[in-house]
């Protein structure tokens, strides 16, 4: 008996002769964030697409929200939404026709109202009208998180939602990301970037070579490793803090600065 | 799951539709080649084809043809929508959402019915300002509409096929050349009688030519007579035969 809102046992998935997944197993509590890292490769989507009831598994089992995704996938795709590796929308609508129109397809009353709430939220309004076609990547992707939460799904699946994107799109993806999690929403997440893993998941997990080698919490992780010998560095801003220090809000200062010592 | 069918099905077949209306090219470029090759026939080769004492005027004896051609390019533009949906990973989004799957598909056979219909009134329009007149009443253009129809549904579903399976916009769209010239090899240009042996055969026994001679009775007011039963066979088999691959290469997509 479980009480996970995501529950993965023994899942193999294979193409002709290639062992995607090998036995797979994991759990997610409800409202935490779980981040799947692994390589290109590695299986993260295909477990994701089980998940999302696209694929279907040659053997075990996984259920999402208590439902089995083999046998009761209609049900499952009530609960959940899936954010995948592209940013899936319509770039010959415009951003609120893309979102009224998954408004529609999930029979939502007044989906103009449920539209514009999530421009206003994802700060889309004043592109609203404008074909997404014209969008740049970090818009796409907020338009693309925005369908996504349609509905109020209680699982969200994210499959590298930070992939190509710049710096400043991906904090604010991290952003959306947490207060999704405030809200009691559980999110599965699959990244190749160890920092996101570190910015947002309760709980970690290593997929490689189609089977989950390690899975803990990120302070359970660090333990498998010798502990940590102390060593005195001079500390250099890295340069994505120069970046943002630049960019950011606070970036007049920095820019006089700099323009100054010329 | 039925009720949802067809409430999706509107909602996606109203998506569709949009695309066309943002870009009407699609319709004008599936009307522009077969009015060309009209024009073509009409005016350069049309004085030196005997047409074996048809009543009509070529423009007329020709229009069947041209009808055929259109949709049969027409509904390329369905292969690459659908295309599109796939490599932009739409499709996916709309699979994993709590709507009746097949709605996909149908709106974009829908869409493809009402683009491809458009596309054959522009043409059957060009066709009446180069003198094509018909005794065909109300009943008999029914009867044209109907067949057209059916024949835009039967290959929409063979196109759903490379729009599914394709790695590349051209690779979607390259299947329907051959079915754009099977009408040079039927009656829709010239009677069968002028062809050598193994090619009369062929041009008597493929598709568009019961098509075509069904339709052109239908317009010249003649009694239609078994041809049109052949035609109708044509395209339920067609279509039957389509459907059922189109449904099975979905499912090994989504399995």
């Amino acid at each position: 008996m479980t009480t996970s809102t995501i529950s993965v046992r023994g899942i193999e998935k294979s193409y002709k002769d290639l062992h995607v997944l090998r036995g797979v197993d994991l759990d997610v509590q409800r409202g935490t964030v779980f981040a799947l890292l692994g390589s290109n490769g590695a299986g993260k989507t295909t477990l994701v697409k089980i998940l999302s009831t696209l694929l279907e598994a040659d053997a075990g089992s996984a259920s999402v929200a208590g439902l089995d995704v083999a046998a009761q996938a209609a049900e499952v795709r009530e609960a959940i939404s899936l954010t995948g590796q592209f940013a899936a929308v319509d770039e010959r609508l415009t951003g609120r026709e893309n979102l009224v129109l998954i408004a529609r397809l999930r029979h939502l009353r007044g989906p103009g109202a449920v539209a514009d709430e999530l421009l206003a939220r994802f700060s889309l309004t004043e592109a609203s009208g404008r074909k997404v076609a014209t969008y740049s990547g970090g818009m796409r992707r907020r338009l693309d998180i925005a369908m996504s939460l349609i509905g109020d799904p209680a699982v969200i699946f994210l499959d590298e939602p930070t992939t190509g994107l710049d710096p400043e799109a991906r904090q604010e993806v991290w952003e959306t990301v947490r207060q999704l999690v405030g809200k009691g929403t559980t999110v599965l997440l699959t990244t190749q970037y160890l920092e996101e893993a570190e910015q947002l998941a309760d709980r970690i997990a290593i997929l490689h070579r189609g089977r989950i080698i390690v899975d803990g919490t990120l302070a359970e992780l660090k333990q498998l490793l010798p502990a940590a010998t102390v060593e005195y560095v001079e500390k250099q801003p890295s340069l994505e803090q120069v970046f943002f220090a630049l960019t950011g809000e606070h970036a007049d200062d920095a820019v006089d600065a700099a323009q100054e010592r010329k | 799951m039925a009720t949802n069918l067809v409430g999706d099905t509107a909602v996606l077949t109203g998506r569709s539709l949009t695309h066309i209306v943002r870009s009407p090219d699609t319709i004008i470029t599936t009307a522009v080649t077969p009015i060309a090759i009209m024009l073509l026939f009409v005016y350069v080769f049309g004085g030196a084809i005997d047409t074996g004492g048809a009543t009509e005027s070529y423009v007329g004896y020709l229009l069947p043809g041209i009808l055929l051609i259109t949709v049969a390019s027409g509904i390329s533009y369905t292969a690459y929508r659908l295309f599109l949906d796939m490599q932009g990973g739409i499709f996916e989004r709309f699979q994993s959402m709590p709507i009746a799957r097949a709605s996909v598909l149908w709106a974009h056979v829908l869409t493809s019915v009402i683009a491809n219909l458009v596309s054959l009134v522009l043409v059957v329009g060009v066709a009446l300002v180069m003198g094509f007149r018909t005794g065909a009443d109300v009943g008999g253009w029914l009867a044209v509409l109907g067949i057209m129809t059916l024949f835009t549904l039967a290959l929409t579903w063979l196109a759903v096929i490379p729009g599914l399976t394709a790695g590349s916009v051209e690779g979607a769209s390259a299947f329907s050349y051959p079915l754009i010239f099977l009408p040079f090899i039927s009656s829709a240009f010239a009677p069968t009688d002028s062809m050598p042996g193994p090619v009369r055969w062929f041009a008597e026994h493929q598709p568009v030519t019961s098509i075509v001679d069904s339709i052109r009775a239908i317009f010249a007011g003649r009694p239609v007579g078994g041809e049109l039963w052949i035609a109708l066979a044509w395209c339920v088999g067609i279509l039957l035969v389509a459907f059922a691959l189109a449904m099975l290469t979905y499912r090994r997509k989504i399995s």
